[in-house]
């Protein structure tokens, strides 16, 4: 039992990130502010550098989109009351897309685009089908398993790379698209040419349309309904009748492919070839991404922005500011995934006793059940 | 109303069994509670004497847990004063409530299932680091309180192992281990046999006539004109009546909790049984960790009749249901509905049998019948999802499914009447009303009901009751499963009494009174022959 009153909606989605983003920027500047720099001015170099100028916002833009694919693939699980780790090496093994890309005629960028795309997805699918079959026929906990396959995959990327799909004289990378193959960049289309040589390309729109598609499939469809309640109570889903081992497997494949699809952006798109390690995290960072977005498609979008301004910005700001080391940046951005991801709820109390002195309206009857169960 | 200060033995035959002017354990003063804009408690004035049982009774929602919560330090009062024995006291947790000695007896048990007996009562009042002297001083004090009281438990027994009446005469026990003089008992009968509640009666008698003072909260008229020296009713968080039990009646006391006249009764014509709907041959079923918990169960029920299941909790009415529900699968058996058996196999069964005709009132409506955090017209499809009304296709359609709740909240007068809300914000009434809305308001074989009144006011219950009846005098065949032995009783056309799996006695309708069939629920073939 609760005393306390539900927090009104926009204070858990709104005031409650912003706050956490807030105490995450005032340690992290008493942290600068230790080593003998200037809080401010970082902080201002930081924001310079992500959105102050057009190549900024590019690349802004373009870690945004690897979030907003992984944020989206761990916020779809979440809704199903899991926890899906394993982003990060499905994103990993579905950069063998490229393959296909490369196998296939290259001779239109958006051939290229849609095999990947599919390619990318069904192989991201894949990498998360044995944990979802592990988890929902034989119970094993699918954070251990999705932890291990990410080891799995890097190990067989690293094969991969190494021995099987080399190009012919170099070390640990693939052949490269072809020019007329290569996603356009946004600077590619006329009157964006403002975001200069940043190398956010077509792809960012297949994330917003990622967007869509999450949201419409949680909230407008029988099973985005049945994944929603498996989420909150399995026994209800038993008692329904509906087959929680489907809705396990289907919801982690898909989960997978919206990982997948981080191939398109960064490999297909940015690199044009497969290297080793094209990740670089942003399978972990997509966990943040959804914790902090409430596992909303728009909370994802807005939280996968933030995360992308910080990787650019702070990329600026080790080179701005020597003594900021890329280490000091890592740190200020790990204090943010700290404050936003696991410790989101670190203002919920206090807020809670704000807004209940304040006693808002909504809520009648909770409190009256709440008060009378014996 | 006035009647609330007339606690103080006034009456002058009052005074004949009872000295005048007895002291006060425990006195409210205008309390004053609310959540947001809900006032759990307005202004309770409330005087509980020493050494007498005093009741509490009131829907859900009128405001007992509330006020019991702030008398034993769970909540804070927004006002109003708390004096015990006379001194005026700011109970600012569990703990403090227990140094002032109140105890609590909850409705769920506390208790840590493989400790043995001991172990839970000195858990969190271990007076030194040594668990040995702790345990010795535990063991000592524990038979004096068993002579004192006559509340024999084997200290040493696992309280996994023993039956839900010892478990609660456990926590009795542990309120008494700490000092407590002023038991609050929540609603302690829901999960005893009624020999195991006549028990607990003659335990409470035994401590009030040792001078302790014993707050029972309960929803069951009976217990309160069995035991009872006061009692109180609460209504909308107010103490509307405050009387000598001895001066009240049940039919007052319920009129007094709902506002208005209701029918303890349930009015039905005799039922006209057709052909059979359901049938059950030699079921068998295990439950999660392997035990054989329904064995070699065989039922009928056919169309037009209600077959009740009598049975203290735990003796496999669960398993039973939820192998007819196609939640579990049986280990041996057949299940047949209108002739048809019907398969097991994968883990959406219950689909299966709703399609086959069958709609099914889970007995815990929290766990299984509704996802809370849903909003209202969610919990209206819940396992008709995939029905073709509610969307071809892939896509639900979110409108269609609105306006069909909209329809059935107020075809079953469920408040508040908005579909948009959160589930969890309506009442346990209210919450069950839209669990039966969806389960009756449809095309069907066979309804099987477990507990369809728990946790619903009594206003309520005479509105699933009379539901339930018009089931079945429309043809539907119906189950009913409870552990309340009254709506057993009042309802079924032929009730059946399960024990330790097996189904150990039917009896028509009117054959059995209250005492056969609690001999049969405590597992007594031959009832006529344990006399």
């Amino acid at each position: 039992m609760s005393a306390r009153q539900p927090l009104p909606h926009w204070v858990t989605a709104f005031l409650m990130p912003a706050l956490n983003v807030a105490l995450a920027f005032v340690i992290g500047g008493l942290v600068v502010l230790a080593i003998g720099e200037n809080p401010l001015e970082a902080v201002s170099v930081l924001i310079y550098g992500a959105f102050g100028y057009g190549e900024g916002w590019g690349y802004t833009l373009h870690f945004a989109t690897n979030f907003m694919f992984t944020g989206l693939a761990v916020a779809l699980v979440f809704h199903m009351g899991m926890f899906n780790i394993g982003v990060e090496g499905q994103a990993y093994v579905a950069g063998l897309a490229i393959m296909v890309a490369l196998a296939f005629d290259q001779t239109h960028w958006t051939v290229v685009f849609v095999t990947s795309i599919i390619t990318a997805g069904v192989l991201g699918a894949m990498w998360a089908l044995i944990p979802a079959y592990l988890q929902a026929k034989r119970g094993s906990h699918i954070v251990i398993t999705t932890i291990m396959f990410n080891f799995i995959a890097s190990s067989l990327m690293s094969y991969m790379l190494g021995q099987v799909i080399t190009r012919p004289g170099a070390n640990a990378e693939t052949e490269t698209i072809d020019p007329v193959g290569r996603l356009p960049l946004l600077r590619d289309i006329p009157g964006l040419e403002f975001f200069g040589f940043s190398p956010v390309n077509v792809s960012i729109f297949l994330a917003i349309a990622a967007g869509f598609f999450v949201y419409w499939l949680l909230w407008h469809t029988k099973f985005g309904y049945k994944i929603r309640a498996l989420g909150h109570n399995p026994n209800a889903v038993r008692y329904a009748g509906v087959s929680a081992v489907t809705v396990i497997i289907i919801t982690m494949m898909i989960s997978g492919a919206l990982a997948g699809l981080v191939a398109v952006n960064e490999a297909v798109g940015v690199q044009k070839r497969l290297v080793v390690g094209y990740v670089n995290g942003a399978g972990f960072v997509g966990i943040a991404v959804a914790f902090m977005g409430r596992s909303h498609p728009i909370g994802v979008a807005l939280s996968a922005l933030l995360f992308g301004a910080l990787y650019q910005g702070g990329q600026e700001l080790a080179f701005e500011m020597p003594s900021v080391s890329r280490d000091m940046v890592v740190v200020i951005q790990a204090l943010v995934i700290l404050f936003t991801g696991a410790m989101s709820e670190l203002f919920r109390p206090a807020l809670e006793r704000v807004f209940s002195a304040r006693s808002p309206g909504a809520e009648t009857a909770k409190a009256a059940s709440e008060s009378g169960s014996g | 109303m006035s009647e609330s200060t007339d606690t103080n033995g006034q009456r002058p035959d009052a005074a004949a069994d009872r000295p005048q002017g007895r002291e006060v354990a425990i006195e409210l003063r205008g309390i004053n509670k609310s959540f947001g804009p809900v006032r759990a408690n307005k202004n309770i004035d409330l005087k509980v004497e020493k050494g007498t049982v005093h009741g509490i009774v009131g829907e859900n929602g009128a405001g007992k847990s509330t006020l019991m919560s702030i008398l034993y330090g769970f909540y804070t009062a927004d006002s109003g004063e708390i004096f015990v024995n006379g001194q005026k006291v700011t109970i600012t947790d569990s703990k403090h409530a227990l140094e002032l000695g109140i105890g609590m007896v909850h409705q769920h048990f506390m208790l840590v299932e493989p400790f043995t007996i001991l172990e839970n009562i000195i858990l969190g009042a271990e007076d030194s680091a040594i668990l040995e002297t702790s345990i010795a001083r535990a063991r000592a004090e524990l038979k004096r309180l068993a002579e004192d009281y006559s509340l024999t438990v084997d200290p040493d027994a696992v309280v996994g192992d023993v039956s839900v009446g010892q478990q609660q005469r456990v926590e009795i026990l542990k309120a008494l281990y700490r000092g407590a003089d002023i038991l609050i008992l929540d609603e302690p009968t829901g999960v005893l046999t009624p020999a195991e509640a006549d028990h607990l009666f003659r335990i409470l008698e035994q401590l009030r006539e040792q001078g302790k003072t014993i707050i029972l909260i309960t929803h069951k008229l009976r217990e309160i004109m069995a035991i009872t020296d006061n009692v109180s009713v609460m209504r909308q968080g107010e103490i509307v009546s405050t009387v000598r039990t001895a001066d009240t009646s049940p039919d007052k006391l319920a009129e007094a909790m709902v506002g208005r006249h209701v029918l303890l009764r349930v009015e039905k014509d005799k039922a006209n049984p057709g052909d059979i709907r359901l049938e059950v041959n030699n079921l068998t079923v295990k439950d999660d960790l392997g035990v054989p918990r329904v064995k070699d169960v065989s039922l009928t029920v056919r169309a037009g009749e209600i077959v009740g299941i009598a049975g203290v909790a735990g003796n496999g009415q669960s398993e039973l249901l939820e192998a007819i529900s196609g939640m579990r699968e049986p280990v041996l058996g057949e299940i047949k509905i209108s002739g048809n058996p019907v398969t097991f196999h994968g883990d959406d069964g219950a689909a299966r049998l709703r399609r086959a005709g069958l709609a099914h009132v889970p007995e815990d409506r929290q766990r299984l019948g509704l996802v809370t955090a849903f909003e209202e017209w969610e919990n209206s499809i819940l396992g008709y999802q995939d029905d073709d009304r509610y969307g071809k296709g892939l896509q639900l359609d979110i409108k269609a499914a609105r306006e069909e709740a909209v329809r059935r909240i107020e075809k079953f007068d469920i408040r508040p009447t908005n579909p948009r809300l959160k589930t969890a914000n309506f009442s346990g009434g209210n919450q069950q009303k839209i669990v039966l809305a969806r389960e009756m308001d449809r095309d069907l074989e066979v309804l099987i009901v477990g507990q369809p009144t728990r946790g619903v006011d009594i206003g309520a219950i005479e509105f699933i009751h009379n539901q339930i009846i018009a089931m079945r005098d429309e043809g539907k065949a119906i189950l009913l499963v409870s552990v309340e032995l009254d709506e057993i009783r009042s309802l079924s056309d032929r009730i059946l009494v399960m024990f330790d799996g097996h189904i150990i006695a039917e009896v028509a309708e009117g054959e059995a009174d209250e005492r056969t069939l609690g001999l049969y629920m405590a597992g007594v073939n031959e009832p006529a022959a344990a006399e």
